[in-house]
């Protein structure tokens, strides 16, 4: 699985590697993008482990951008979660960007569709804050907030805490999700740059589901409370 | 292995002069009557190489090499330069400092001067009104880093009155492989990318050691509210610093005999560093500035903005070498050359000195952040001698890292006990300021950024994004650069000289760039007498390119005034 991952990185690589960094006529307005491989990590839990990314990208200028983001995990070579976005996204403050698109989540199935708005950027003490409101096709609302930072313990060992929370206005059957706070994921990772661009980690990952969800959780089986010990790579180009 | 350079002796810039101007008298210049002080050179501008230390690299030369030519004029002549495009995008060259027509200035897009396309040529003609140390460099997208620029030394027509034995050019610049199309994306996708020298954990414990716990705490507090970093002081890493195109091992020298009056001519040609020159064991006069004459004023060492010039006289009377050291503000390396009587010789080369860290007053906070007060630090107090000489060969040096003795604010140097840096406050004309009167007009012009997104702007605005600087002919201006970044800008002026308002009365210098402090202010004045469309910006290339640059646009006279 982590090889078809890769390939299929790979290969988005390639198709965005054509496009040219240059500067267009005049200064100060060019295209530029990126492509970041924030986590792509093996989360090792006593035979059941699972392969999971999260990752982002953009094209654009200074001010506005096409901006792409995805997430989901897999495991057992099913694919559990599979989480992208298109969002178009526009410079609201030296900091903050402002995002409006879609979600569309194709695993679980039934897959869900959203709209999504939000703000993206950096709040003080460097905390790299994603904060998101999704309103779904059968009109759930949910929203969710995403908070890391980089603390350089030399110029290339990184360590990586970040937090997220999951929000619900309302109970969703199809995703067992509770009203309320539903989920809370909590990582702490450590990597080494060994180029800016490509950086190999290892962390903890603790995910714990709340409240009612919990509880949904519970009855089916599952346990809410997740520990991982995580090995990965962070890369961009 | 040392390369074989012999600096041009007075006597012989003088013949070269002459012979250049005698071979000007005879040439055609096609459809023109030629005329005494014509003087004809053609430059190719073509993909090329150039080798540092042994490396090979790909570059763009003009004339051949990297730098380009020396170009060596003579005030009140009449210059023609062909400048042939080989590359296989569009080229431009800017001489930098002149006073000239503003079609010949250079700049695309200003003047209604285009670039040169790919396989054509373009003649600038320019009339020489000045004298002095200039240069010349392609003002279109980041080909100057590529290699495009070259010096420009333009004799007087009146005899000089700063005399020397010997007269040689140091062309200061800064290499690297990395494409500048890539430097700048890397710039914008990932802020602080080529910082190897952020503050870490350990920085931190030594910060609590020295400050205490609060005060430490206090200071990551600030700077993360801002969410800026002190140790950004070059937006760009990993180069290697160049004399007259030449590294470390290479050893760029320049001849004198012990006893010699020498003239340096020092221009700093690099696309984003600033330097800290000294010649440690020799002081040195500094006698112009940006190619205008000063009152000499003996220094040990001064820091030079890019795109600026200092004219310097030394007056080595030993018979040993001496060793130039120009190292960049963030001491990610150095460049070197060496003054000695003879070839194949090498100074002693110092440690790099500390790097310092920006404080709250270099962001424009003036308050009293308890933990901010090391601007009473004493400076002569530092050891140097604990640092590692041995590592300082010709491989790159570590860079120092920004801790404990660390010099704080940008201005600080780390200049050693009993030593004098030149300040701008030293330079006095040599002549009186022409115009005497009060500016009638004042602009203010914030440098602006967003360091995160490397968006650099002025009054908030991208290049052509606000609106340009207009002036009336004659009018006289006071420009006031305000600096609200966390990072000096070297500022230029094409077409004309400002005075630098540096305290002095009727002796500001005249100057083409000025270096505005991280969070300080700048001021200078000027007669708008250049009528054009002028370009205004932060020599610093990848700002530049960014866009910090807008349009000093003087009107032509009006009709009335002309007669």
């Amino acid at each position: 699985m982590m090889k078809r991952m890769i390939k299929a990185t790979l290969a988005m690589a390639a198709l965005a590697l054509p496009l040219p960094a240059t500067a267009m006529e005049g200064h100060g307005d060019m295209l530029i993008w990126q492509f970041t491989m924030d986590q792509l990590e093996q989360r090792w839990h006593q035979g059941q482990d699972s392969t999971a990314w999260k990752s982002n990208g953009f094209i654009g200028g200074d001010v506005s951008k096409l901006r792409l983001k995805s997430e989901g995990d897999v495991s057992d070579g099913t694919v559990e979660h599979l989480e992208v976005q298109a969002l178009y996204s526009v410079m609201v403050h030296d900091f903050w960007d402002f995002q409006a698109g879609i979600r569309q989540d194709f695993r679980p199935q039934p897959q869900t569709t959203h709209l999504a708005i939000g703000f993206q950027g950096l709040a003080p003490q460097f905390l790299e804050v994603d904060a998101q409101a999704f309103l779904s096709q059968r009109g759930d609302v949910t929203a969710r907030l995403d908070v890391e930072t980089d603390l350089p313990l030399t110029q290339k060992l990184i360590l990586q805490p970040h937090a997220e929370v999951e929000l619900a206005a309302q109970k969703v059957p199809e995703t067992e999700t509770g009203a309320g706070v539903s989920e809370m994921k909590l990582g702490l990772r450590l990597r080494y740059e060994l180029v800016k661009e490509f950086a190999p980690y290892i962390g903890l990952a603790w995910e714990r589901k709340l409240g009612e969800t919990a509880r949904l959780a519970k009855a089916d089986g599952h346990d809410p409370d997740d520990l991982r010990f995580v090995t990965g790579l962070r890369f961009w180009f | 292995m040392p390369i074989k350079q012999t600096g041009l002796s007075r006597r012989d810039a003088l013949k070269l002069t002459a012979f250049a101007g005698l071979a000007g008298v005879a040439m055609v210049y096609p459809g023109r009557r030629a005329f005494a002080g014509l003087k004809e050179t053609t430059l190719l501008v073509t993909e090329g190489r150039i080798t540092i230390d042994g490396d090979s690299f790909p570059a763009i030369t003009m004339g051949g090499g990297v730098p380009g030519p020396t170009l060596y004029w003579r005030e009140g002549e009449e210059v023609l330069v062909q400048v042939e495009n080989r590359l296989s995008e569009p080229t431009s060259i800017h001489w930098h400092g002149l006073l000239l027509e503003g079609v010949m200035d250079g700049a695309p897009g200003f003047n209604a001067y285009s670039a040169i396309a790919p396989g054509e040529s373009f003649t600038y003609r320019i009339k020489l009104r000045q004298s002095g140390t200039y240069w010349y460099h392609s003002h279109s997208g980041g080909q100057e880093q590529r290699g495009m620029y070259g010096a420009i030394v333009i004799a007087p027509a009146t005899p000089d009155p700063v005399k020397a034995d010997r007269d040689h050019v140091l062309l200061l610049s800064d290499h690297t492989a990395d494409h500048p199309d890539h430097i700048l994306r890397k710039l914008k996708v990932s802020e602080g990318y080529y910082n190897r020298g952020k503050r870490t954990l350990s920085d931190l414990s030594a910060d609590i050691g020295r400050d205490g716990l609060a005060a430490a705490w206090k200071d990551r507090q600030d700077w993360g509210d801002m969410r800026m970093d002190p140790t950004d002081l070059a937006d760009v890493t990993g180069y290697r610093f160049l004399v007259n195109g030449k590294g470390i091992g290479d050893n760029w020298t320049a001849l004198f005999k012990p006893g010699e009056r020498l003239r340096l001519r020092i221009i700093n040609g690099s696309a984003m560093s600033i330097f800290d020159v000294a010649i440690p064991g020799l002081a040195m006069i500094v006698v112009a500035a940006d190619g205008q004459n000063v009152l000499p004023v003996k220094v040990d060492e001064f820091r030079i903005g890019v795109g600026e010039t200092y004219d310097v006289i030394v007056l080595p009377t030993e018979d040993r070498a001496y060793t130039l050291m120009a190292e960049p503000i963030d001491r990610s390396g150095y460049a070197r050359a060496t003054l000695a009587p003879r070839e194949g010789m090498q100074g002693e080369i110092p440690p790099l000195r500390p790097r310092t860290l920006l404080t709250m007053a270099d962001m424009g906070m003036h308050g009293d952040h308890g933990s901010m007060d090391h601007s009473t630090m004493d400076h002569g107090a530092m050891d140097h001698s604990s640092m590692d000489h041995a590592a300082m060969g010709h491989a790159m040096p570590m860079t120092p890292a920004a801790q404990e003795g660390s010099p704080r604010g940008w201005e600080q140097a780390g200049t050693p006990p009993g030593k004098r840096a030149l300040r701008y406050a030293d330079l006095k004309s040599f002549t009186r300021n022409p115009d005497a009167a009060a500016p009638t007009t004042e602009i203010a012009l914030r440098l602006t950024g967003i360091m995160e997104r490397y968006i650099w702007t002025l009054n908030g605005h991208k290049f052509d994004h606000g609106d340009p600087i207009r002036v009336r002919y004659g009018e006289r201006v006071r420009l006031r650069f305000i600096n609200t970044t966390m990072m000096a800008h070297p500022m230029h002026l094409h077409g004309m000289f400002f005075e630098l308002e540096n305290g002095q009365t009727d002796r500001m210098p005249r100057k083409h760039v000025v270096i505005v402090p991280p969070g300080k202010e700048a001021s200078v004045v000027l007669t708008a007498n250049e009528p054009g469309d002028w370009p205004l910006h932060c020599h610093l290339l990848f700002h530049m390119n960014a866009g910090m640059m807008t349009r000093f646009i003087v009107d032509p006279p009006a009709p009335a005034a002309r007669s």
